[in-house]
């Protein structure tokens, strides 16, 4: 559908990744780690290697959960768009096919410390 | 059945006039909570400016509910005897 | 030669005629559509001007008359709390923080109301419709101001008041109030009705003012507790307005009853959404609470609102689509947006705190499924960070939602553990959603929403992420305004002058 408009309405859209100063966003979500309230908004630059983002940003962001320490990288499951999906940790974001303003999830089906009360 | 509402601030003007909307809805049911007061009553309210002059002793024009009035749920229909609220049955 | 005077008063329905009606002409040297260009492009079709009566009939005259009455009975009280140091009447100084968003999201909220409703009000043709929105144009400004003026006694004591236009243009929790407005007041007159005038004002004005409002005297905050009165005073007569709107649309023609119904969907669930922080503002920031905002949903939501679209089923108009997703979020809402609003405090010009005991006690009472069981393991395991000296901050900020601009806080509606992710792709660029409601919203009208300004994407577009610079930039004093209310210079502050309130030493 299209805007309801008096003549031609053509957006232009705000958020491109041209406007992010040469880095871009992705955001990262801990299934079932809702402890953290909203996936988080990573800036990072395309050229930042898959390992260099986990074992940055990532890492230091999920301390707070209970099971944050007890994460192994290489177990977890992945999926990038909600579809299953396997990083190579060496290779760049790029190069993992991870867009401007993708979003990545991961299991840890073996760590439920805060999941649901008993 | 639907509910029909309105509710009124809790002050000294309202006093007599929830108590006029009373006297003419039996069926209505009050409550009173922190600084107002709603009335509920299925599918129809009526509030009648001669009931209120009575109970308040003095000319009241219905438009003057408008100063304390909080909110109301239901159409709204008003002339110069009564103001109505229902929902279609 | 006298006139001679007629003595018979005008009966209320004559009046009205005579006073909205008559005031109209019909234009003789340009057509009805050079004068009024934007009544027909949004596709309703109107026979009959005419036909739109206001039920409460009221006119020009009464109407200041009326609204010069309450306007007294506002300042006495507003005078009164001034003299008397009402701000140390409230309950205890947490309660701030619901003033704080009050302030912050609603009142600039009631201004571009004022500024919608003056516009509608010179675009539709009917005069009758132009006489109510003329009203309705100056009660928001009345609102607008009259809030402001009553918070402006707690901006002499407390902090987080200062700069609320800042605030509400520029900090991530109010974009959500200020997107919706916007996106209203970018739409044409009749969707604007339906926006504001119907879905705002009709299905959820009921749960922003009346049980806060009551919740405000319940807090012994007087000076709110009359704005509050005083606008939702106002609010009845909008209701009336937005009901008769929508009545009158779906009378005129058949052909728009789809186009309605479209309206509807859209704006009840953007509405729901901004009543998140309602709910927040309800469940959490009350220190004494009337009731909690599930019950509120009960009686202004599913009753009240299930009786307005039953009534309504005789134009051929159902329930908004969103209607049963709302109804799984309301035992949610507002524990999702308080942990986020707690862990992103280090950014909010107000306070927020980690529940007491008694609190998750009467959380766990009115939230018997759903409290317990997802949301106090986090909050205690909150509590365990903070005992152990390590306050819970999460620095990896959120991911928005494009249409609502909430931080993706919820839940499937079916799976409590399981957070919405929801995204599509738009002439190639990626787009994020809160809900199916939001995504259906954005799917609509593509090109309005890939404007939208997202205030934490910006963070990094327009300062690199830098965000001291990003404080100075929203008006937000670090160590002052944000962050936990234990410890902050509110609670210090009012704790030591309700001691000099309450005793001679």
């Amino acid at each position: 559908m299209t805007v309801a408009a008096t003549k031609e309405y053509v957006g232009v859209a705000r958020d491109r990744v041209g406007n992010f100063n040469g880095k871009q966003l992705v955001y990262a979500s801990w299934d079932h780690h809702l402890l953290f309230a909203a996936p988080f908004l990573l800036y990072a630059a395309p050229q930042m290697s898959f390992r260099e983002l986990v074992e940055g940003p990532l890492t230091a962001l999920v301390q707070p959960d209970p099971d944050g320490a007890a994460i192994d990288w290489t177990q977890v499951e992945w999926l990038k768009s909600n579809q299953p999906w396997t990083p190579d940790f060496e290779r760049s974001l790029a190069d993992n096919g991870i867009g401007h303003k993708d979003q990545i999830r991961f299991r840890t089906p073996n760590l439920t410390t805060l999941a649901v009360a008993a | 059945m639907s509910t029909v509402f309105i509710a009124l601030q809790a002050n000294e003007e309202t006093r007599p006039i929830i108590e006029a909307i009373e006297i003419d809805n039996p069926h209505a049911v009050v409550n009173r909570q922190p600084a107002m007061v709603k009335i509920d009553a299925p599918n129809r309210l009526v509030i009648r400016k001669e009931t209120i002059e009575e109970q308040i002793g003095r000319a009241f024009d219905l438009q003057e509910l408008h100063i304390n009035l909080i909110t109301l749920g239901g159409n709204v229909d008003e002339d110069d005897e009564t103001l109505t609220l229902s929902w279609a049955e | 030669m006298d006139m001679k005077a007629t003595k018979k008063k005008l009966g209320l329905k004559e009046k009205y005629r005579v006073m909205t009606r008559d005031l109209g002409w019909e234009p003789g040297y340009h057509t009805k559509e050079e004068i009024f260009p934007y009544a027909t492009y949004e596709g309703i079709k109107v026979h009959d001007w005419d036909k739109w009566e206001d039920p409460f009939r009221l006119t020009m005259d009464a109407y200041w008359k009326y609204q010069a009455e309450k306007e007294r009975k506002f300042y006495a009280i507003i005078d009164a709390h001034a003299q008397n140091n009402g701000h140390l009447n409230i309950t205890d100084g947490r309660y701030l923080s619901a003033l704080k968003v009050f302030l912050q999201a609603i009142s600039p909220g009631e201004y571009a109301a004022h500024k919608g409703f003056s516009r509608v009000g010179r675009e539709f043709p009917g005069v009758g419709t132009q006489v109510a929105c003329q009203m309705q144009a100056i009660d928001e400004i009345r609102h607008a101001q009259t809030q402001i003026h009553a918070l402006s006694n707690y901006n002499k004591y407390y902090n987080g008041f200062h700069a609320f236009a800042d605030a509400r243009d520029r900090m991530w929790y109010n974009t959500v109030a200020r997107s919706f407005f916007d996106d209203a007041m970018s739409a044409g007159p009749f969707e604007f009705m339906i926006a504001i005038g119907f879905s705002f004002e009709y299905v959820l004005t009921n749960l922003l003012f009346v049980p806060f409002m009551s919740g405000a005297a319940y807090n012994g905050d007087m000076a709110t507790v009359t704005f509050g009165f005083s606008a939702q005073s106002d609010e009845a007569r909008h209701m009336t307005l937005g009901l008769e709107c929508i009545k009158f649309m779906l009378e005129q023609d058949p052909d728009n009853l789809p186009i309605v119904q479209g309206w509807l969907d859209k704006w009840f669930w953007r509405g729901f959404r901004v009543l998140g922080l309602v709910s927040t503002m309800m469940d959490y920031m009350l220190p004494k609470r009337v009731m909690s905002w599930r019950e509120a949903w009960e009686i202004y939501g599913v009753e009240n609102g299930g009786a307005l679209f039953k009534d309504l089923a005789r134009y051929g108009i159902r329930p908004p689509k969103g209607w049963d997703d709302a109804e799984k979020a309301t035992d949610h809402m507002s524990h999702q947006i308080m942990l986020g609003l707690y862990q992103w405090s280090f950014g909010t010009s107000l306070h927020s705190w980690i529940p007491s005991d008694e609190d998750m006690a009467w959380l766990s009472a009115k939230y018997p499924t759903t409290f317990d069981k997802y949301y106090r393991p986090r909050w205690e395991h909150i509590r365990k960070l903070a005992a152990e000296g390590k306050q819970f901050k999460n620095f990896g900020l959120a991911k928005l939602c494009q249409t609502c601009q909430l931080p993706i806080v919820f839940t499937e509606p079916d799976d409590p553990t399981m957070a919405c992710h929801r995204e599509t792709t738009y002439k190639g660029e990626k787009y994020h959603f809160c809900s199916d409601g939001c995504q259906h919203v954005f799917e609509n009208e593509p090109e309005k929403y890939i404007q939208a300004w997202l205030p934490m994407p910006a963070l990094f577009a327009e300062l690199e992420g830098d965000i001291g610079k990003w404080m100075d930039w929203v008006s937000l004093r670090d160590g002052q305004d944000n962050g936990d209310y234990v410890g902050s210079v509110d609670q210090r502050n009012f704790e030591q002058w309700r001691g000099l309130a309450t005793s001679n030493s």
